[in-house]
């Protein structure tokens, strides 16, 4: 009989044949791809060119250009970027977040325990991006503030996840065996807690990865995010949705982008769920 | 026994509609800086500035700025627009018919596409059907609303001029809105209803069923859907909540007159009251419909009944 671990070992070494796991490389390859395509034409994403306003696809602008002349690829570039490095950073800093508090909460019990769930009940009152909506509107706009407005709405599902995790870790034999010898919390939580968690913790932060893509996208969409003349994938969709009649593959394109990053995102969830043997509760 | 479960859980709801409604007064709070320089920009006249404290009660006391704002939730004051005077509570009554026909159309829409592909795919399970009933929820998963929505208008509106492009008025004009909003919906749906069906049908008593001769039909229609129906309608009942928030996109996108499409007005307008009342109304419906998804599930499956007490 093999442990839990040992067979994701096992099967880890075939994630690749996966067939989930293939299409997720297939949609990153042509990400990737768009990326270093944007990178090696070098075209400035804010360049406004009033010669080359909705242009078609040319030698010059591989993808055309936007209502204002804007290199179409060089912006998706920039997009993708700004997902990328927006996602990650909400992600992490909603991780950190959410499990300190998670353990603190499983840890500690009692009246802490209850106040900091009731928190979690507070923020999960609102439904999707409703709150970030709000948060990000009343903070006006700008990166940081559209960064903090999804932390406040991410950390929650690490947080019930970490606690629920660690409520039923707390009697097992090593940590009590742990606390025997007199070690800390801290020194529990770092080195036996956290390392037995891990696994639906790295399914929680894939399948938040790609709702803070989304969520990003589309507080940009709605005009409360990214600010021109920056460019986000979710600003592109909202300028291009402009001048669809007259050049639609403007929303076309950053659509595309989009829905292939969180596809491939999905997708490495599915399999590091699959792979980690990690049952998760009916995802919204 | 069963009602004080379900008065117990009622009860419960209590402390987070108080929550969220502290949540959405501290909202104006949290503004960097003076509210007013938030709300009428830092060139306004001094007058106009005066003006606004006035009327939103800025100089108060922070504490009796939100009792008044509690017992007004209460007694039905939800306070006026800044833009056209009129009262919250009535600006957002307007608006709600069209949401809730949406949210309606689309849910349907989720059903009527979840359960047979659900089903179709477990009765398939590894097949190539599975496959492309499975293919068709991830992209359902992955499509952003504020996508779909415009390449649905370009395809069916635009191209084959069969469906009004947005608004609310021309016939038909629903049925754009709601593929939206109910595709994701529906992906879902399918999801867990295959993976319930597949789980149900692994069951002890299926296998008992089976030893003892019933038909495949039956044990698929008659035990397994029961089985399955349980985490199926416990989902079901939370998307009805969490519809309202996928609302806010499709609305903007398709100028649909809703409830989310006023928050969004509202806030480029910077009318912070009814913002605040837009976002609490959202919330409390969402709180309300999670309550009855799990009164529900208390009253379906007996064995709810010992965790919730």
């Amino acid at each position: 009989m093999r442990t839990k671990q040992e067979k994701a070992i096992v099967q880890g070494a075939s994630a690749f044949s996966r067939p989930a796991m293939r299409l997720a490389t297939i949609c990153l390859l042509i990400i990737a791809m768009l990326g270093l395509s944007a990178a090696m034409l070098g075209a400035d994403s804010h360049a406004i060119d009033l010669d080359a306003l909705l242009a078609p696809s040319s030698l010059v602008h591989p993808l055309g250009s936007d209502a204002l002349g804007r290199d179409v690829l060089a912006r998706l570039g920039e997009g993708l970027r700004l997902s990328l490095s927006v996602g990650v950073a909400v992600v992490s800093l909603g991780a950190a977040i959410g499990i300190s508090i998670g353990l603190i909460s499983a840890w500690l019990g009692g009246w802490l325990d209850a106040m900091l769930m009731r928190l979690t009940d507070i923020v999960l009152a609102f439904p999707g991006i409703l709150l970030a909506i709000a948060l990000a509107a009343m903070l006006g706009p700008g990166i940081d503030n559209l960064i903090m407005a999804l932390v406040a709405v991410g950390w929650v599902g690490f947080a019930r996840l970490s606690r629920a995790q660690v409520l039923s870790l707390k009697q097992a034999p090593y940590v009590q065996a742990a606390l025997g010898c007199g070690s800390s919390f801290v020194y529990i939580g770092w080195r036996h807690l956290l390392p037995n968690i891990a696994a639906p913790l790295l399914v929680e932060a894939s399948f938040g990865l790609a709702a803070v893509i989304i969520g990003e996208a589309g507080l940009s969409f709605l005009g409360i995010g990214v600010q021109p003349p920056d460019a986000s994938l979710g600003t592109m969709i909202r300028e291009g949705t402009r001048s669809m009649l007259v050049a639609p593959m403007l929303v076309v394109w950053p659509g595309m982008t989009l829905f292939l990053l969180v596809m491939a995102v999905n997708l490495i969830g599915d399999t590091l769920r699959d792979m980690l043997d990690v049952r998760t509760e009916a995802r919204q | 026994m069963l009602m004080r479960i379900l008065l117990g859980r009622g009860l419960q709801a209590i402390p987070t509609i108080l929550g969220a409604a502290t949540l959405v007064f501290m909202l104006i709070h949290i503004v960097p800086g003076d509210p007013v320089d938030a709300l009428l920009g830092e060139y306004a006249l001094a007058s106009d500035r005066e003006a606004m404290r006035l009327a939103m009660h800025l100089d108060d006391p922070l504490w009796r700025q939100y009792v008044d704002f509690l017992t007004g939730l209460t007694s039905g004051d939800w306070g006026q627009s800044l833009i056209d005077r009129r009262p919250v509570l009535e600006r957002i009554g307007e608006r709600l018919p069209a949401t809730l026909q949406l949210a309606g159309s689309a849910l349907a829409l989720a059903v009527i596409l979840a359960l047979p592909l659900g089903f179709w795919a477990a009765r398939h399970a590894g097949g190539g059907r599975d496959m492309a009933a499975m293919g068709f929820s991830l992209i359902g998963v992955s499509i952003p609303n504020f996508w779909l929505g415009p390449i649905l208008m370009l395809l069916v509106a635009v191209g084959l001029g069969w469906l009004p492009v947005s608004g609310r008025e021309a016939p038909g004009s629903w049925v754009l809105p709601s593929i939206t909003l109910g595709t994701a919906l529906a992906a879902v749906l399918a999801r867990m209803a295959r993976s319930s069906w597949l789980e149900a049908m692994s069951s002890e008593c299926i296998r008992t069923a089976r030893a003892l001769g019933a038909s495949e039909g039956r044990l698929w229609w008659r035990h397994g859907a029961r089985l399955a129906a349980v985490p199926v309608v416990t989902l079901f009942t939370l998307q009805m909540g969490a519809v309202l928030g996928g609302a806010v996109i499709t609305e903007t996108v398709f100028d649909w007159p809703g409830l989310g499409l006023l928050t969004i007005e509202a806030i480029q307008q910077r009318d912070y009251p009814l913002v605040q009342g837009c976002i609490l109304v959202i919330a409390l419906i969402y709180v309300l419909v999670n309550l009855l998804a799990d009164m529900i599930n208390i009253l379906l499956d007996p064995r709810q009944r010992q965790h919730a007490d």
